[in-house]
This record gives structure tokens, C-alpha cells and sequence, in this order.
């Protein structure tokens, strides 16, 4: 008999598929062997105590790693539709990052123009029609929930704007571009919790047409904002599924101890 | 108890703070002392016709025509080949260059060159770009020569300027999908701007001051004309025989009006000298104002 999440999975469109793998810092290995789906327009969170790789994982997904030197990515990690792997040697790390966008852990506008800010994605890619980038901004903005508290100050400076107000303008900036997955690395922790609860509400709306992947040290948050929920520890995932199912039944005993606080 | 140490422990804060202001006091004190006697000897000699004259035989007729337009263009190809040059290298090596053995040694040989005499650089502009490429005695191997001097500078500077960007900057802009050029385009160079020119500008300040390197490669002491101007009446307007031309230098005309025995050929050379130190800390006032200026805006 079929359980009733299970079936929920089995109807869920995959938007990439994590394949066996590891990754060094040098010599040290960071991630051991990971497998896992992430969902289509879904919200998977990952999970676990400092140093266990969650903040490393995601930012395989990005090929961030690929900015430093001695860095290493072994199995893969497959985008769907095309079937693509992203970790490939042949991909450009450039062209992966093009699809899949990222929001920070402490709000980096960079020092320029609201506007600016916004239509950076989009003249890096050789945009340059006013009207276009107007258009786009306006949109990506109103889909951050930032459209009317910036509307009449758009070439203002942005660090001008409050620390929530920066990290809505981050992911104002990362959806111009319309990435087919976001992924956000602790996006909150910087944040009071009414900033925090405003960023929570727009991963909900954005979700319906974005994939999201997000790195929370917090686990109520987790419980909030996702639908998918990977523990992970010391590098290994240690338990993957459904967040009510992870929260409320963990299948694995280093899950529970971690989730009722017992360690981490 | 408790009382007692406290009250020793802020006498000696108090002694720091007095010996502090000492030194300060010492090392301000020897350069007002400096500057006020070179304003009183040199002030009376300072008149519009000190700056559009020539230099004379006759003291009361000598001017530093020569003298400044010469500093002035040997500034601007200064600038023109230590700028690009310096700033290229910093961002290479912060941006684009490997962690490797060759980098290490580029980089400990950029701080060597830092601390290399004036004159070395002298010697060898003398042999390079005088009798290897045939420059000639000139404005140009003179702007060369000052801009493999202030070079270290402009590339110290410019790397100190690009390390105070935040990592979190560039790595917004690559995960936007920014190629390394736009990044360096776009963010590196923008907000490391105020930092690089504060640099050029005071190796600039003192590269404006030496002497020993441009004697070296001869410059004159006694010019009574002009080298061409860049600008002129007929196509194609610009010319640029200028850099081919023989010149002096402030620093110069100042160490040879001191050489003479008259009283009134010191004073001159006072009267120069306080246009040079005038020169040298308005270029200073125009570093520290730019960067103020530049710096409102760029904040993280």
C-alpha cells in the first residue's frame, strides 16, 4: 500500500536530480555522496547543524565553487528537462548561473541605483533598450513585493533602503533574469523576524512559478516555508522528504535528535 | 585598593597621550619651521612675472616658466603610462592572477621595487630608454622614467582599493551569471576608484619633487624656451613634438638657483620651492577631496 506523500512525490515534476555527489575543499571532502530530487515549484529546505555542508551543497547548484581554486565536484547534478548536468566539464559555469539564481545571506545590493540594481542580470546580458529594462524591473520588483514602497525612488541609491527592503531588492535582482531555480543561502538571518516574515510570505507567492531551494539554520522556518525538508550532517544526507512527514515522524533517529533540539 | 590602580593604570594612559602629542608636535613643528622660513625668503619674490619669465643671469629677471610647464608635461605622460600600467597590474593580480610561486614573485618584487632608490631608476632610464631606444634626453624619458618610479605605488594602491570589496559583491555579480570582465567593468573598478586615485595622485606628489633620477637622464638647468605646443592652429591641431623636446623641472631649477653664491638667487630658489611645496599639497587637497567625493557612494 501506498503511503499518501509517497504518491504526492510520484506526481511531482523533477527539476533536478542530485546524483552521488561529493565535493573537496582541497583535499578535505565536503559533501559525501548526496543524492536527492528537487521539486518542481516547490520549496525544498536543507537542513542541519553549522559545518554540515548545506551552505556548500547549495552553492554546487550555482557552480560557485568554480570562483576559487582546489575546488572539486565529483557525480552530478542533472537539470531538467534537457537533462543537463550542471557539474559537467564541458557546461560553462556562467551559463548555469544564467538559469539559476541566487539570494545571500547578509543583503548585497551593490552600490548602485535601485534600478540599476535590478537590471544588472539583464544588461550583463547584453540588454539595452530602455523601455525593455524598464518593463522588466517594474516586473521583477512587483513579484519581490518591493514595486510600491520603491516606485518614486528608483534611481536612488539602494543601501538607502532597510535591511528587509535590501535582501526583497536581492531577490528582485536574481528574478529579472527569470531563473528557473532560486537558491537562497540563510536568506533571513540577517533580518528582524517582521522582515523575516515578509521574505517567508514571498518564497510562498514565488513559488508558483519558480523552483526554491533554501539554506535555513532555522528549523521553524523550515517547517514554515517548505515543502521538502533534507537533513544533513557532517556532509552526508542524512534523511530527505516530505517536511511535514521529516518534522512530525523522522524516519531516522539523528533527525529526531536534531529536531527536538537534542543536539546542533 | 582597587581606587589606587586605577589612578595608576590612567597615568600611564595619560603619559601615552602626552607622548603622542609630543611627536606629533615634533614632526609638525620641523615642517612649519621649514615652510614659514622658505614663505618669508621666497614670498617677496613671488609675482606674475616670476611664473612667465625665463630663467636669467640676473636674479631679479629669472622666472620659472620653464620650470613649471616642464613639471607639468613630464606629470601628464607620468600619469599616462604609470596609471593604465599600474592599475591593469593591480587588477590582475587581485582578479585574475593564479595562488602560485610565479604571483608570489611578482608580487614580493613590486614591494622590492617600492623601496629602490630614485636614482637607480635614473641609471637605468639612462640606459634603456635613452641609449637602448634612442629617446633622447626629453620630456617623454623623463614622464617614463618618473612612472616606473611611482608604479609600485599605483599598483600597491590599487590592490589595497580593490581588497576592501566585500567578497559578497563579486560573488552577486558572477551569480547573476556576470562574466569576469563585467565584473571588474562594473563593480571592481567603480568602487575602487576613489582608492586608486588617492594612490596615483600621491605618487604623483612625489614623483613631482625628484630630482636625482631627472638629472640623471639630463635634463637641463638652463632652458630659455618652451618645448612646442600640443595644441596649434593648422590640422591636424595636435602635435606632439612637445615630447621629444629638452626641459627642466621645479626640483631642478630650484637645485640649481641654490647652487649659486648670490643672496639673491636664494631667494628664488625659496620662491620656487614654495611653488613646489604649493603644488605638491594641492595635489594632496585634490586626492583627499576626491576620494570624500567619490566615497558618498559606495557603501555595503
Amino acid at each position: 500500500m501506498m503511503s499518501a506523500p509517497e504518491t504526492m512525490i510520484d506526481q511531482l515534476a523533477t527539476k533536478a536530480e542530485v546524483r552521488d555527489l561529493h565535493f573537496y575543499y582541497g583535499d578535505f571532502r565536503a559533501l559525501k555522496g548526496i543524492a536527492m530530487p528537487v521539486h518542481e515549484r516547490r520549496v525544498t529546505a536543507l537542513i542541519g547543524p553549522s559545518g554540515c555542508g548545506k551552505s556548500t551543497f547549495l552553492r554546487c547548484f550555482n557552480r560557485m565553487h568554480d570562483l576559487y581554486p582546489g575546488n572539486r565536484y565529483e557525480g552530478q547534478i542533472v537539470l531538467q528537462p534537457e537533462n543537463t548536468d550542471l557539474l559537467a566539464r564541458e557546461v560553462d559555469p556562467i551559463e548555469v548561473r544564467m538559469r539559476i539564481g541566487m539570494v545571500f545571506q547578509k543583503p548585497n545590493p551593490f552600490p548602485k541605483t535601485i534600478f540599476e540594481n535590478v537590471a544588472y542580470g539583464l544588461r550583463v546580458r547584453g540588454a539595452h533598450s530602455r523601455r525593455g529594462l524598464e518593463e522588466k524591473v517594474e516586473q521583477a520588483l512587483q513579484e519581490a513585493a518591493l514595486w510600491d514602497e520603491v516606485k518614486d525612488r528608483l534611481h536612488q541609491p539602494a543601501y538607502n533602503l532597510s535591511g528587509g527592503q535590501q535582501q526583497r531588492l536581492c531577490i528582485a535582482r536574481a528574478l529579472a533574469t527569470d531563473p528557473e531555480l532560486l537558491l537562497f543561502d540563510e536568506p533571513t538571518s540577517a533580518l528582524d523576524p517582521i522582515a523575516t516574515a515578509s521574505i517567508e510570505e514571498l518564497m510562498h507567492d514565488l513559488k508558483q512559478h519558480v523552483t526554491i531551494l533554501i539554506v535555513t539554520h532555522n528549523m521553524q522556518q523550515a517547517a514554515r516555508v517548505s515543502d521538502f525538508t533534507a537533513y544533513m550532517y557532517l556532509g552526508e544526507l542524512i534523511e530527505f522528504g516530505v517536511t511535514d512527514d521529516l518534522f512530525i515522524k523522522p524516519r531516522m533517529k539523528q533527525t529526531e535528535d536534531y529536531i527536538t533540539g537534542r543536539f546542533g | 585598593m582597587g581606587r589606587s590602580e586605577l589612578a595608576s593604570r590612567k597615568r600611564y594612559e595619560l603619559l601615552f597621550g602626552a607622548l603622542g602629542l609630543l611627536a606629533l608636535a615634533i614632526a609638525v613643528l620641523t615642517f612649519l619651521t621649514l615652510f614659514v622660513d622658505m614663505a618669508v625668503k621666497g614670498l617677496p619674490r613671488l609675482d606674475a612675472d616670476f611664473f612667465t619669465s625665463f630663467p636669467s643671469r640676473r636674479a631679479a629677471n629669472a622666472g620659472i616658466l620653464s620650470a613649471w610647464v616642464g613639471s607639468t608635461l613630464v606629470m601628464v605622460v607620468t600619469a599616462a603610462f604609470a596609471v593604465p600600467l599600474g592599475v591593469a597590474s593591480g587588477v590582475y593580480l587581485e582578479e585574475y592572477a593564479p595562488k602560485n610561486w610565479v604571483t608570489d614573485l611578482i608580487e614580493i618584487n613590486i614591494t622590492n621595487l617600492a623601496g629602490v632608490p630614485s636614482i637607480v631608476y635614473g641609471l637605468l632610464a639612462l640606459g634603456l630608454f635613452i641609449y637602448q631606444f634612442g629617446l633622447g634626453q626629453s620630456i617623454l624619458t623623463a614622464g617614463l622614467t618618473l612612472a616606473l618610479l611611482i608604479l609600485p605605488v599605483v599598483i600597491v594602491a590599487t590592490r589595497e582599493a580593490i581588497r576592501s570589496i566585500p567578497q559578497v559583491i563579486r560573488e552577486g555579480s558572477y551569480a547573476l551569471g556576470a562574466t569576469r570582465w563585467q565584473t571588474v567593468r562594473y563593480h571592481i573598478l567603480p568602487y575602487s576608484s576613489p582608492g586608486i586615485l588617492t594612490g596615483v595622485i600621491i605618487g604623483m606628489a612625489r614623483a613631482i619633487g625628484e630630482t636625482a633620477p631627472i638629472i640623471t637622464i639630463g635634463a637641463l638647468t638652463f632652458i630659455a624656451f618652451l618645448p612646442p605646443p600640443p595644441v596649434q592652429a593648422d590640422p591636424p591641431f595636435l602635435s606632439f613634438d612637445w615630447l621629444w623636446s629638452p626641459f627642466t623641472v621645479m626640483p631642478i631649477q630650484m637645485f640649481n638657483w641654490t647652487s649659486r653664491p648670490e643672496a639673491a638667487f636664494q631667494a628664488n630658489a625659496a620662491a620656487a620651492g614654495f611653488v613646489l611645496v604649493f603644488m605638491t599639497l594641492a595635489m594632496n587637497g585634490l586626492a583627499i577631496w576626491l576620494r570624500y567625493r567619490l566615497r558618498r557612494n559606495i557603501k555595503w
